[in-house]
């Protein structure tokens, strides 16, 4: 099925409250209302903010019933959904960029108390400079910390994939914290054609928020985060990981659950594989990047090369099984980072390194090419994929591993003040 | 020789700079005869409260390998000698890591050396220290604890005098000629050189037989496996009127408020003020003193309205926690005359205690 097909395919309407054009933002807003959410705390920065825009309105509109606590800060409003979280209700969070990282302390103690709080990170670049575009660097800093973390490509999915996060979050065998990146501007700020489902069905398909007898209230006391110091803290660590362990199999039957309900969803749900099927080349990447990275495998497949284009989804849990099976008969993969990881191996992004490392216990695996792209927002464009496609050819054909290349930055390709000692990097 | 490991067990900030000093003293000592060394706060002391009981190690080694091993570790578990700098301590040790209360000789080596600041004698002190099943010395150096702060230091000659006992009872571990030529590099030398003498040679060095002691009921903090504990970081709380009986705080205490039940106006201020709710109401309307928690902060006593009702009295003057309040209503006459002794071993309560 090519891009254009995929999109026209519809759901049956009697499952839908309505279809609407509705940006990214607005799209988790509306999944926020169905999932009747309890509490949301807000502190503004662009581009997550138009989610709290949205909200807002509806609230005002008497369209939903929740407390909109609008914090000093995105530290105390990451604490605040956490203590709302553990008082039993469903609650949401949200930033950008350094508003991210300003929350950080009470983002990873949201992790560690395993409370299944969901949050937006509308994906912006770091500041110094000042910039709203796209990295993901904002929200990848969460990712050793036991938060789930999810890509979203496109403004169906944003919706979709809220509704599946709370389902996920909340399963008694998880209780992980869930943060969905969206790409700032290309989905955030862009509207596109979204369908709404019926609020019956999204009730059958998450149910109600229980967190059973780690409820703080009075009638069930309780000390919450005490001083573990080292007699403890490597037991609670292990916890944690085993819930994370648990996380794939929640995922995928969570994600079955929503076609059964809804009647339409994904195969895969940690991978968005477009025509891998008998790729000799792939690129590889997060995001929105995935809607113009299948147009240019639509055009070079046009002009008989058989290429394909794989956009990951889940990054925690991280699709490791799923790459190794898509990617195995390929003969060399281009990883498209919209982040950076100064000084990492090869120089390559934090999705290549994570990549690299899931394919290293294959016995079968291609040859990478890492590429650093659409920083700060730039836009990535057909000809961008194009250009990586070429090289990761080069790369396979000359045999030979090439260190990071950045693509649509200005300026020469190599500087010979760089070194380079013993290959690439 | 091996390893020498030097344990100094002292009150949390009154004596940090103490314990810092001696044990980094010895190894500068021991590097004077070719060997190698480090020192060690336990980490789970650290930051520490006031009169909390914590530890600071010093390792002495022979080969690098030696002390490496050493250092890994939080602390020593075969301690060739450990130092008490106030010997109310060796009625246990909690340190704010979950070890539970523990002996004061909890990691003390087979033929180690307990060594004591104390004025009291050996058969006095092991009324309170727990028998072992091995042979080991009790060592005693006459003084006073010495007590200063984070930014005072009480320069009272105890650091050298330790020092010099500490030589003499590990029979050379650090020889007394380096400690001397060590310390006669400082522009104090001289003084401190005739206290590391003084120290060698007036402690007083008394055999312990196995099973000579007090009993010895330690059990060890059980820890539970990750699949054990509750998920969230969650545990039981404390009920309203209850205390954690896995931390009680005891050792904590250099003196103990002591009521005159027969004074008290049973105006509640202690019960309402006590940081650590260790007031405890009675049917006769007086506050009974939970000693297992109290931490002898001696709030109490400044808080109380009446005078010579509540008093701090030396912690060494009392051999047990046990609640007092009912020996006071079997009979008052009794309660008072117990107060008295106890007063008079004391050499009477401690004014103004905690108040700076």
């Amino acid at each position: 099925m090519t891009a254009a097909q995929q999109a026209a395919t519809s759901a049956p309407p009697e499952i839908l409250e309505r279809e609407d054009i509705i940006t990214g933002c607005e799209a988790v807003a509306q999944a926020l209302r169905l999932l009747d959410v309890d509490v949301f705390a807000a502190y503004p920065i662009r581009p997550y903010d138009s989610v709290m825009t949205a909200v807002s309105k509806m609230i005002a509109n008497g369209e939903m019933d929740a407390e909109f606590i609008v914090a000093e800060s995105e530290h105390s409003q990451f604490e605040i959904g956490k203590h709302a979280s553990l008082v039993g209700a469903r609650s949401f969070i949200g930033s950008s960029g350094v508003g991210w990282m300003f929350g950080m302390e009470a983002l990873v103690v949201t992790a560690s108390l395993r409370l299944p709080v969901v949050a937006l990170v509308g994906n912006r670049a770091l500041d110094d400079p000042g910039a709203f575009g796209v990295e993901h660097n904002d929200a990848l800093m969460v990712r050793d910390t036991g938060w789930l973390l999810y890509w979203v490509g496109t403004a169906q999915e944003a919706l979709d994939t809220t509704l599946l996060a709370y389902r996920v979050a909340e399963d008694k065998r998880l209780m992980l914290p869930c943060a969905l990146s969206m790409d700032g501007a290309f989905l955030t700020h862009s509207q596109h054609v979204v369908r709404v489902p019926d609020g019956e069905l999204v009730r059958r398909f998450v149910p109600p928020y229980d967190l059973g007898d780690r409820r703080f209230h009075p009638d069930n006391p309780v000390s919450i985060a005490p001083q573990f110091n080292e007699d403890w803290v490597m037991e609670a660590r292990r916890q944690s990981d085993a819930a994370m362990r648990r996380a794939r199999t929640v995922i995928r039957e969570a994600t079955e659950g929503f076609a059964q309900v809804f009647g339409h969803g994904v195969q895969d749900p940690f991978l968005d594989s477009y025509r891998m099927e008998d790729a000799d080349y792939a690129l590889l990447g997060m995001g929105t990047v995935g809607m113009v990275g299948k147009v240019a495998v639509d055009r070079l497949r046009e002009g008989g090369k058989k290429v394909g284009f794989v956009r990951v989804k889940w990054f925690r849990p991280f699709p490791g099984p799923e790459l190794r099976s898509v990617l195995r008969d390929a003969k060399g993969v281009g990883i498209v980072d919209r982040d950076y990881s100064f000084g990492s191996n090869s120089h390559g992004g934090v999705l290549y390194t994570e990549v690299a490392a899931a394919l290293y216990v294959s016995q079968q695996r291609p040859r990478l090419v890492p590429f650093i792209a659409g920083l700060g927002g730039r836009e990535i464009s057909v000809d961008n994929i194009l250009e990586m496609e070429a090289i990761v050819e080069e790369a396979v054909a000359a045999g030979e591993d090439i260190p990071c290349q950045w693509i649509g930055v200005r300026g020469p390709k190599t500087d010979p003040r760089e070194t380079e000692e013993g290959g690439p990097g | 020789m091996a390893v020498g490991s030097v344990d100094v067990t002292y009150r949390g900030v009154f004596q940090k700079n103490l314990a810092g000093v001696i044990t980094k003293e010895l190894v500068r000592a021991a590097r004077r005869e070719g060997k190698i060394g480090g020192t060690v706060q336990r980490y789970g002391d650290s930051p520490e409260r006031n009169g909390i009981p914590a530890k600071q190690f010093a390792i002495i080694a022979e080969v690098e390998d030696e002390l490496h091993v050493e250092m890994a570790k939080y602390e020593p578990d075969k301690v060739t000698v450990l130092c008490v700098m106030d010997d109310t301590l060796v009625k246990g040790v909690e340190s704010w890591a979950w070890y539970g209360v523990q002996p004061i000789d909890v990691n003390l080596a087979p033929g180690g050396t307990l060594l004591l600041i104390s004025k009291r004698s050996p058969e006095e002190l092991l009324r309170w220290i727990p028998r072992r099943d091995f042979a080991w010395n009790l060592a005693t150096l006459a003084g006073e604890p010495c007590f200063g702060g984070l930014w005072v230091y009480n320069d009272n000659g105890t650091d050298y005098r330790t020092l010099g006992a500490v030589s003499r009872v590990t029979d050379g571990l650090v020889g007394l000629a380096s400690l001397c030529v060590q310390a006669e590099a400082s522009s104090d030398g001289g003084r401190r050189a005739a206290l590391l003498r003084d120290g060698y040679e007036t402690v007083e060095i008394h055999p312990v037989a196995p099973g000579l002691g007090a009993e010895n009921n330690y059990t060890p903090v059980e820890k539970p496996g990750w699949t054990e504990m509750r998920e969230g970081l969650i545990i039981p709380a404390i009920e309203v009127g209850r205390n954690n009986e896995l931390f009680k705080k005891f050792t904590t205490r250099t003196a103990r408020p002591l009521v005159k039940f027969e004074a008290c106006v049973k105006c509640q201020i202690c019960y309402m003020i006590c940081p650590d709710e260790c007031f405890v109401p009675t049917s006769s309307g007086h506050y009974d003193v939970n000693y297992e928690h109290c931490c002898g902060c001696g709030i109490c006593a400044e808080a109380c309205p009446v005078s010579g009702c509540i008093e701090m009295v030396d912690e060494a003057a009392f051999d047990s926690n046990e609640r007092l309040h009912n020996l006071y209503e079997a009979d008052p006459g009794a309660y008072e005359q117990m107060r008295e002794e106890k007063l008079a071993r004391a050499g009477g309560p401690i004014p103004h205690y905690g108040v700076y």
